[in-house]
């Protein structure tokens, strides 16, 4: 199925996970892998990080535990019903964006696993090889799909302060499909990617005609 | 106006949950191009099972509903201001019934409205037409694609570019080099070329709206467009940058005249999930 930077197949199945993952599970992951997630995992974008990181919520403020979780770059769309929350749509967004929070989250939070898309810089990188921890990368505007794999909304946490967008929700996913395109060994797949497009880039702005 | 604004409530559902036919068939036929069993053909093939589950479903392909942008062309004589406020209802009405992710939040409080409008938000054109009927255009593009977007200033040393199209090829190229995977590509690429930065950044975005088989009618630049896709997609960042052979499905270049003394580009990044659609009325 997923391959490497060059699109050439592992032709490998998907590696099932039970989450929350161990400190074994996450260094046996290497780049390349294609993993389905079972378990609970907590949600967290712009907001959250910024929270997590300028105010530093002791673990029990947050009403449930996040050592060893995913966290997972989503602002889902949320349907009330009579009993709680439903997920509508919850593909991830860029992850980029927390760039400058997310290595000392990682630290601090014990986090095991970051999800999103388009991958993360150095920093988290290196905080990854640290503290055991991989970045999942699953597929962006795939809402509905990935939606489909959410089987509950365990828990929220901030949802009135933050909303339903930015607020850190728990769900319970099932076979959720990701890619690990970077591992607590120091690699990093978009590294590759962008190096190799780079390499191109240079070539194309040579040929003029 | 009650049955207009139900059917931009309409128009709203049709563009969160279903893509426009030539983005389906791009995306289905970009499936075919990439290497059997690559990461490129997997995601595309995801890809390709959310677009139909949406559908099905009438559930939002994507969670980020993005900036409403409308386009609004108007008959003579028909208020611009009370269509303004149609489109402010449909679209309170179309955050709860769709649903839509609500977008909207306040710089200074940083609170979410909560229904998808606030100052200038959604995004509304008008534009006065000679025609009978009104046409309601309507785009939804998600942040993580317009955050991938440039604005560049020519000449720009850093890449080589003068102020020609050669240049603008060299900024397009240097934009989706940078966006990586970050946008979610395959990319639908909007390039406008003038004088002013708030008219190349209209202009650019504008261009996201042409169909994907639509070529300019200025041949330099229906060159350019063909083109660049094929740079494009020998860059290898592939679907959702994971490498692969299918960067972008389409490039598409505006121009308006230039300032003797300015030459700016802007180029405007729509991810695969490229949600526009028309209402006539």
């Amino acid at each position: 199925m997923l391959g490497n930077a060059k699109g050439t197949a592992h032709m490998v199945g998907p590696r099932n996970l039970t989450l929350p993952l161990t400190a074994e599970d996450v260094l046996s992951l290497k780049t390349g892998d294609i993993v389905l997630l079972n378990g609970p995992l907590v949600t967290g974008r712009d907001k959250v990080h910024k929270y997590l990181v300028e105010k530093r919520p002791q673990k029990a403020d947050i009403p449930f535990e996040i050592a060893g979780s995913v966290l997972y770059h989503c602002g889902p769309i949320m349907r009330k019903t009579d009993t709680g929350f439903t997920v509508v749509a919850a593909g991830p967004t860029t992850s980029i964006r927390v760039e400058m929070y997310e290595a000392e989250v990682i630290r601090q939070y014990g986090l095991r696993g970051i999800m999103g898309k388009g991958g993360m810089g150095e920093q988290t990188l290196r905080a990854m090889q640290e503290a055991g921890c991989v970045y999942l990368h699953t597929i962006g505007g795939a809402a509905a799909y990935l939606a489909d794999r959410i089987q509950r909304t365990i828990d929220v946490w901030k949802l009135e302060e933050f909303g339903t967008t930015e607020a850190m929700w728990r769900f319970e996913v099932e076979s959720f499909p990701a890619i690990v395109t970077m591992d607590a060994h120091g690699n990093s797949m978009h590294k590759e990617i962008e190096q190799e497009s780079f390499r191109r880039f240079s070539e194309l702005l040579r040929s003029t005609q | 106006m009650l049955k207009l604004r139900d059917g931009v409530v309409e128009l709203y559902r049709k563009v969160a949950t279903s893509l426009p036919p030539d983005v389906e068939e791009a995306v289905r036929a970009a499936g075919i191009q990439e290497a059997e069993g690559s990461a490129a053909a997997s995601t595309l093939s995801v890809i390709t099972e959310n677009i139909r589950g949406a559908r099905e479903t009438f559930r939002p392909m994507c969670q980020d509903t993005g900036v409403p942008v409308f386009y609004v062309k108007v008959p003579v004589g028909l208020s611009h201001a009370e269509l303004k406020s149609t489109i402010l209802e449909a679209t309170r009405e179309a955050t709860q019934k769709v649903p839509l992710r609500p977008n909207a939040v306040d710089v200074i409080t940083e609170k979410n409205s909560g229904d998808n409008t606030g100052e200038g938000f959604p995004v509304i054109y008008f534009e006065e037409t000679a025609a009978g009927t009104l046409t309601i255009d309507l785009m939804l593009k998600g942040a993580g694609s317009e955050n991938a977007g440039q604005l560049y200033k020519l000449p720009l040393s850093e890449i080589g570019a003068q102020r020609d199209l050669e240049g603008v090829r060299r900024c397009v190229l240097d934009a989706v080099q940078k966006a990586q995977g970050k946008g979610c590509p395959p990319y639908i690429i909007g390039v406008g070329i003038g004088a002013t930065k708030d008219q190349v950044t209209r202009l650019a975005k504008e261009q996201l709206m042409r169909k994907l088989t639509d070529s300019s009618k200025i041949a330099e630049l229906a060159y350019l467009e063909q083109r660049l896709l094929g740079d494009i997609n020998s860059l290898g960042v592939g679907p959702m940058g994971l490498g692969g052979r299918t960067t972008a499905l389409g490039v598409k270049i505006g121009v308006n005249h230039r300032h003797p003394a300015s030459y700016f580009v802007d180029v405007s990044i729509g991810c695969w999930a490229m949600r526009r659609g028309r209402l006539i009325w």
